[in-house]
């Protein structure tokens, strides 16, 4: 218990620090959403109207505070680029299509990463190893944006697999959906399948070279037993904490990979965000994004322990 | 009991996946069934083509018999501002929302202002009434009729919401409502003949309290639902006033994506139907079964100077700029010659106020810039900052061509690409740049375009300043005979290419993908995407 409300003070200064570094930089960076919701179309002094009535010429501190004490009732304001939309519903109609296709992500590197580094530890140094080496090298050098627009061409107008950009609502037809989401989803798997199908070689590798498997071996344990029944328990945990790193990176890339497919994510919901200077907005999605990340890496924490239970938690 | 935890966690994970696996393969067979219903079925695919390519030479895609039915998705690589016709806004919302609103008047394809709400108008000798009679039946979205209180009450708005951006705002003094009659009347405080333009401005219902959350109008299409970042959704209007311009479609959605590859892909995907600005790599390698409409993009593409800065407030330097950038092939390189050439701040498309002699007052000339530059003691020539958004590829390919270009007459031109934003705060807003690479658009009002070039224009970010074309500004705004009004305009756009406001470039060309089962795309020389004349052609 102790332990858990540890972790969640943790949670509210972490998300306090990145509150204010996200609007310490917004107020550096040139433009605001006066200035972008009217363009080349008006006089300085409407932009400067719009801009009060916005409050945005009001203090730093002001307007931080604004924000701080509608954020600790939940309230994350109006969007300043859409009128008479609240941030709120911009975020629920977008947060379970990310969620999605995280989730998917991240069941495909674990699906595929597992099977495929443990092969390639059994058969290091020999043909099969070799081949999965070149593969994930290759891989990982591929940055995910172009890795999805290759497999919407490949895919979607080539194969004719999907149709690019045909997304469908969840609400509407979740089958149909997940399916749309299937190729996103692989397109931001594949280079981390790559980074993890080499970094549970090495830990196997690495643990192979332990006292307790020599001891294994010497009581007459064929490869297979000392490697599935004592070397992977082991090999397993620093893997773990690799796997909780990714998801962060999984989020990131899906910011990326959602322009390319057309999923109306989070994601894209940011980076529109961004560029409009819709401040309440991209508050908002980096504060649900820190929170997840930092949730996750508790439940990692967990983890450790269901693994492990020589760790000790909060230890 | 660690090695069971273990075991129950991979084969969870191995259900699921499988799970999603099947579901995928399930899919594909979804995907496919709509994509097949969503063409009309027995189309004779040789003549469809030989039809659309026709159609390509003309410039239109206007062949074929209309059908009435069915539906159309647009792409569009920005979303929009509002849908509140009386908010400032961009050209790309003010084209959405021109099929869910209508004005007094509305333009044509050819730029004319016809009747619209109204059936009839007349303005005074002196230019200082407007009177307006309301067409009969003419009714909003919601099945109410329009009365002469709504006219009254949208007028009213509009001035209000856009204070001195707008000349009818500056000079309204009231505005009378008859309902005897059925008739409307602006009184102005001076006589203005050009204010035809901004009585496009939409009519809405008084009695609606929420003009952006639910919009309603009297145009060919109404509003079905707006999902922000995602897409706009409108449907044909089956009271429209018009009976003769009904709208062929059912629906129509604007589909706003991410950025301009993938909405190219998409296109090529069928999910989009017709997308507009394609570049012309695009239109070379855009597949069977689309036609491409060539248009304008009603834009005004030139490299802006900053005339209060360094060489740049001597006008001989400007000039040698004009004589050292070859806009022939930037209209080859980015339009594949398709852009028209200008030499003004206008669209030559208006072509009652546009002076096509301003297009010979320069050529592409090298050594007369060179000794232009020499004449104004910069015969070493001298650094040029170009400040482009990064975000529009054809300014940046342009400012390319022009670094290039200057190179040739020793000016060391670099370029600076910035977000849009800071594009707007630092360039438009702040003044604070040397050279920009640009486009401008504009509504069908002249004054609207030339307005900027003013000394004391808040919208003067070039800090242009020139007491002749001041004064003939002046003349051409308070000109009430249409004859002198365009003549005074005239002059004043040839003092801007004589004086080398900036360096003209074009009006770039606007290339359209459009699905070849689908024709009636038109073109208008002001901001409209009209999706009322759009039809499926009909099968024979």
């Amino acid at each position: 218990m102790k332990y858990v409300l540890k972790k969640f003070i943790t949670l509210i200064i972490t998300l306090l620090c990145i509150s204010a570094i996200t609007f310490g930089a917004f107020s550096i960076i040139p433009g605001d959403a006066a200035v972008s919701k009217l363009g080349v179309n008006a006089s300085p002094q409407q932009v400067e109207a719009l801009r009060q009535e916005m409050g945005l010429d009001d203090p730093i501190l002001q307007r931080y505070g604004r924000w701080l004490s509608g954020a600790v009732r939940g309230d994350f304001g109006d969007s300043y680029q859409y009128d008479n939309t609240t941030v709120a519903s911009l975020l629920s109609d977008r947060l379970p299509v990310t969620a999605m296709l995280s989730v998917m992500s991240f069941l495909l590197i674990l699906v595929i990463a597992f099977p495929l580094g443990i092969l390639s530890a059994r058969f290091s140094g020999r043909g099969p190893d070799i081949g999965m080496n070149l593969v994930t090298q290759v891989i990982m050098a591929v940055p995910s944006f172009f890795l999805g627009i290759l497999l919407t061409y490949l895919f979607g107008l080539v194969l004719h697999w999907f149709q690019p950009g045909q997304f469908v609502q969840p609400d509407e037809d979740l089958g149909a959906c997940l399916c749309y989401l299937v190729f996103p989803a692989i397109a931001i798997a594949l280079p981390k399948i790559a980074m993890v199908v080499k970094f549970l070689r090495n830990s196997v590798l690495a643990e192979m070279e332990k006292d307790y498997v020599r001891t294994a071996y010497s009581r007459g344990n064929t490869k297979s037993s000392v490697l599935y029944r004592h070397v992977l328990k082991n090999a397993f945990i620093p893997v773990i904490t690799f796997l909780a790193l990714l998801i962060a990176e999984i989020l990131a890339g899906s910011i990326i990979v959602e322009q390319v497919f057309s999923v109306p994510g989070v994601g894209r919901l940011l980076i529109t965000a961004i560029l409009n200077r819709d401040y309440p907005v991209v508050q908002a999605v980096v504060m649900y994004v820190t929170a997840l990340v930092v949730v996750i890496n508790f439940l990692v924490d967990l983890l450790y322990q269901a693994v492990d239970p020589r760790i000790k938690a909060g230890g | 009991m660690k090695k069971k935890a273990l075991k129950k966690l991979l084969s969870l994970v191995m259900v699921l996946t499988v799970a999603v696996a099947l579901c995928a393969c399930g899919g594909d067979k979804s995907t496919d069934d709509a994509a097949d219903s969503s063409t009309p079925a027995g189309t004779e695919e040789t003549e469809e083509a030989e039809e659309s390519a026709e159609a390509a030479d003309n410039n239109s895609s206007q062949t074929g018999e209309p059908t009435t039915g069915g539906s159309v998705t647009v792409g569009m690589t920005q979303d929009l501002v509002s849908l509140d016709p009386h908010v400032i806004s961009d050209a790309g919302t003010r084209s959405v929302v021109f099929n869910l609103y209508e004005g007094l008047v509305k333009p044509t394809t050819e730029g004319e202002l016809v009747p619209a709400i109204a059936s009839d108008y007349e303005i005074s000798e002196d230019a200082k009434v407007y009177t307006f009679t309301l067409r009969d039946g003419v009714t909003f979205h919601d099945g109410s009729e329009v009365t002469v209180e709504d006219v009254k009450y949208s007028i009213e708005r509009y001035a209000e919401i856009y204070g001195e951006s707008s000349a009818l705002s500056i000079i309204l003094e009231e505005v009378v409502a008859d309902s005897e009659n059925n008739t409307v009347e602006l009184h102005l405080t001076e006589g203005n003949s050009e204010l035809l333009p901004e009585l496009t401005l939409g009519i809405i219902p008084a009695s609606n309290e929420d003009p952006a959350g639910n919009p309603i109008g009297t145009g060919p299409f109404q509003y079905v639902s707006y999902t922000p970042g995602q897409n706009l959704v409108i449907s044909r209007y089956d009271g429209y006033w018009n009976t003769e311009k009904m709208a062929y479609l059912d629906e129509v959605t604007f589909k706003f994506v991410a950025d301009v590859e993938t909405a190219y892909m998409e296109l090529q995907a069928g999910t989009l139907d017709i997308l507009d600005y394609l570049t012309t790599d695009q239109v070379e390698t855009l597949a069977d079964g689309y036609t491409v409409a060539e248009g304008s993009m009603n834009m005004v593409q030139g490299m802006f100077l900053n005339s209060g800065s360094g060489p740049l407030s001597d006008a001989r330097v400007r000039q040698a700029l004009n004589y050292a950038v070859d806009t022939q092939s930037i209209n080859d390189f980015l339009f594949g010659g398709k852009s028209k050439k200008i030499g003004t701040h206008m669209l030559t498309s208006m072509t009652q106020y546009y002076n096509a002699d301003t297009e010979n007052v320069y050529s592409y000339d090298p050594q007369k810039a060179m000794e232009l530059l020499a004449e104004a003691g910069y015969a070493d020539g001298f650094d040029l900052t170009i400040t482009v958004p990064s975000s529009y590829s054809q300014h940046v390919s342009t400012a390319e061509i022009i670094v290039e270009n200057l190179r040739a007459v020793n000016i060391n031109a670099t370029i600076e690409l910035v977000e849009w934003n800071t594009w707007l705060t630092e360039v438009y807003m702040g003044g604070n740049f040397e050279a920009t690479v640009i486009a401008f658009d504009g509504t069908l009002a002249p004054s609207d375009w030339l307005e900027r070039f003013c000394s004391d224009s808040a919208e003067n970010f070039m800090h242009y300043s020139n007491e002749e074309f001041d004064a003939l500004y002046e003349q051409a705004y308070s000109a009430v005979d249409q004859e002198e009004k365009s003549q005074y305009y005239r002059d004043a756009e040839m003092i801007l290419a004589e004086d080398a406001a900036n360096v003209y470039i074009q009006e770039p060309a606007d290339f359209v993908g459009i699905k070849e089962e689908l024709g009636g795309y038109s073109f208008y020389p002001t901001a409209a995407y009209d999706m009322s004349t759009i039809y499926y052609k009909a099968a024979e």
